[in-house]
């Protein structure tokens, strides 16, 4: 008996019991479906990410401030005064303190994200204006209350008209607008244009938070990189007293901490689906025992007019396969459209399809009817014929 | 054609052993027609099983075609049911999800033969028992007279050398039950070899030869005039 007749006989049996067939599917599908749609969101996450750390350029080092004392705090002169010693190799070093502020102009409101920072900000991110001008250090050394803003800001609360030069209401605190913000291409990443930038010391005393937590510090080349690490290990180490009060990273090192958190994610996901799987499958187990007992009389007669065990075997594990097999393909289906639906409907995450992911599901689909379908078969294919007749 | 020698067939039912079979010798030649009758517990369908390859003995050796079947394994005795013997059963034991046509195949498919081939000579086999009309149908679609002779064109198929017949009549009214028998004897009048398994002495009398079973032991064996 070829194959192409135990296929025909699989199919005849699968749809002549249609609703048992979906509902034994059912485990499967789920498992494939929300197998490829969670890593799609996984990966589209993780690449956006990875592309927006990768875009500022490699030769960035970030510092972090994590200790509470605050009576030692290193402070945004001391770093200047540790890149004007380290002149040759340090290119800028830039605070940052980022929160989120309400914006007034006349009536109109809206929430955006705030950014304290310096002149050198602008070199660094390469976000220049479009018209106006960005901050200065003159805004730094006498604490000016002066804005840049994203064409998102300007769009909404100026409605058109120019605001460069226009007052502003951060906070509840009168600003005035020096500069809008050239539009990122794409438009669809609605937060590169969805900020407002002030200067760093009036965002400290807007927030009333003292202490900068973040510093990023360019480096003059890629091969400096290690060796202004270690200096500013040096000197912060030097100002708290303690290895754990700051944390230096250059890109390569947050990437690959991205890289394991991405790597947890997989095998979480993957410990997910491998349960959701053995589920379906046991489940499909279930329902082919339960067929192959129902079948007994079948199976007799098969055996009676000269089946073999082997041709028993292969028509129930062929059964068993083409239900996770259909399973898998509508899992697949079920999948791709939550990507594309759900998935596509929210501006923030492109997701990214994987051709391997969806082979390797549902092949994972196909090895599950395999496993699964193996015992019922198995007990089919043992049957005694004469038993199996006298069965009623 | 079937020659069975000192055949023993125990069964263990709880802690005693019944000997559905005891000692049990025939020979059935080529174009015989043999009922072999007995009442039920007798040890016919045991003797049944054991000449449908269905069943090995616990003793004793059987021929069948010139070779020793009795000690094959499983998968063998299944080659030999598929070339050897033509099955018809009481309940008739179609598949009741094929047509009438796709039961008179099956066995064609497990031999291996060809879908085109399949479909000629199972069309042939059908319409010798009166069935081209209906190929089609499924089982549920037809009566019993008519589900008995398509399990007959099933037996047909693929030319078996002996057809089994196991109280073919049994669940049939006494009209398909007497065209069932013609049919039968026309088989026989074609050249084959019919074993015929009843209770019903009017049902043997229209073989040939009658073997009488009782308490696992033949007890008679005569011609019909």
């Amino acid at each position: 008996m070829g194959f192409a007749q135990a296929f025909k006989m699989a199919v005849k049996s699968i749809f002549s019991n249609k609703v048992r067939s979906f509902l034994t599917m059912l485990g499967v599908i789920i498992g494939v479906g929300s197998v490829i749609a969670a890593v799609a969101l996984a990966q589209g996450s993780t690449k956006q990410i990875t592309d927006s750390i990768q875009g500022l350029g490699t030769n960035l080092i970030h510092i972090t401030i994590m200790g509470r004392n605050s009576n030692r705090n290193v402070t945004y002169d001391k770093l200047q005064e540790f890149a004007e010693n380290n002149k040759e190799e340090v290119t800028y070093i830039v605070p940052q303190i980022n929160g989120n502020a309400t914006v007034k102009v006349g009536t109109k409101t809206r929430n955006t994200s705030l950014i304290g920072t310096s002149p050198e900000y602008e070199h660094m991110m390469s976000k220049h204006p479009q018209a106006g001008r960005f901050l200065s250090s003159f805004d730094i050394d006498y604490m000016q209350k002066v804005a840049v803003i994203g064409t998102a800001v300007a769009n909404d609360v100026f409605e058109g008209k120019n605001p460069v030069g226009q007052k502003i209401k951060i906070d509840g605190q009168v600003f005035k607008v020096v500069g809008v913000l050239e539009e990122k291409a794409g438009g669809q990443d609605q937060s590169d244009d969805d900020q407002i930038i002030i200067p760093i010391n009036v965002a400290q005393r807007l927030s009333r938070n003292s202490v900068i937590r973040n510093f990023t510090v360019q480096a003059s080349t890629p091969e400096a990189v290690d060796s202004v690490m270690e200096k500013l290990n040096a000197f912060l180490t030097k100002i708290y007293g303690d290895e754990n009060a700051f944390l230096v990273l250059n890109q390569a090192q947050i990437l690959s901490m991205l890289d394991d958190v991405t790597g947890i994610m997989m095998i979480v996901l993957g410990g997910i689906a491998a349960i959701s799987l053995v589920v379906g499958g046991i489940g499909i187990m279930n329902i082919m025992l339960v067929s192959v007992s129902e079948r007994t009389r079948e199976i007799g007669i098969r055996k009676a007019i000269g089946a073999k065990r082997r041709n028993i075997l292969i028509q129930f594990l062929i059964e068993a396969i083409m239900v996770t097999g259909i399973g898998g393909i509508i899992g697949v289906l079920l999948g791709v459209s939550i990507i594309r639906f759900v998935i596509g409907s929210i501006d923030l995450i492109t997701p990214v399809y994987s051709p391997f992911w969806i082979l390797f599901s549902f092949g994972i689909s196909l090895a599950v009817g395999v496993v699964f379908g193996m015992f019922p078969a198995y007990k089919a294919s043992k049957l005694n014929p004469i038993e199996a007749l006298r069965f009623e | 054609m079937i020659r069975i020698i000192d055949m023993c067939k125990e069964y263990r039912m709880g802690d005693t052993i019944v000997k559905a079979l005891d000692n049990v010798s025939l020979h059935i030649k080529q174009h015989e027609f043999v009922a072999i009758v007995g009442p039920s517990g007798s040890g016919k369908s045991t003797l049944m099983n054991m000449i449908g390859c269905l069943d090995t003995p616990t003793s004793g050796t059987y021929y069948l075609d010139g070779k020793e079947v009795s000690k094959l394994s499983d998968n063998q005795l299944a080659e030999i049911r598929s070339r050897k013997i033509g099955f018809i059963f009481q309940s008739f034991n179609l598949l009741q999800k094929l047509t009438a046509l796709e039961n008179v195949e099956l066995p064609l498919v497990y031999q291996g033969v060809r879908a085109k081939e399949r479909h000629r000579r199972a069309k042939e086999a059908l319409e010798s028992v009166g069935l081209g009309e209906r190929m089609h149908h499924k089982p549920t679609e037809l009566s019993g007279g008519q589900q008995q002779r398509v399990a007959i064109a099933r037996a047909l198929v693929s030319n078996p050398p002996i057809i089994l017949a196991d109280e073919p009549t049994g669940n049939l009214d006494s009209k398909s039950g007497e065209d069932i028998m013609k049919i039968l004897k026309e088989l026989h009048g074609k050249g084959n070899t019919i074993v015929l398994i009843t209770h019903d002495n009017n049902v043997a009398l229209q073989a040939k030869r009658i073997v009488r079973i009782e308490d696992g032991k033949i007890l008679q064996d005569r011609g019909v005039d």
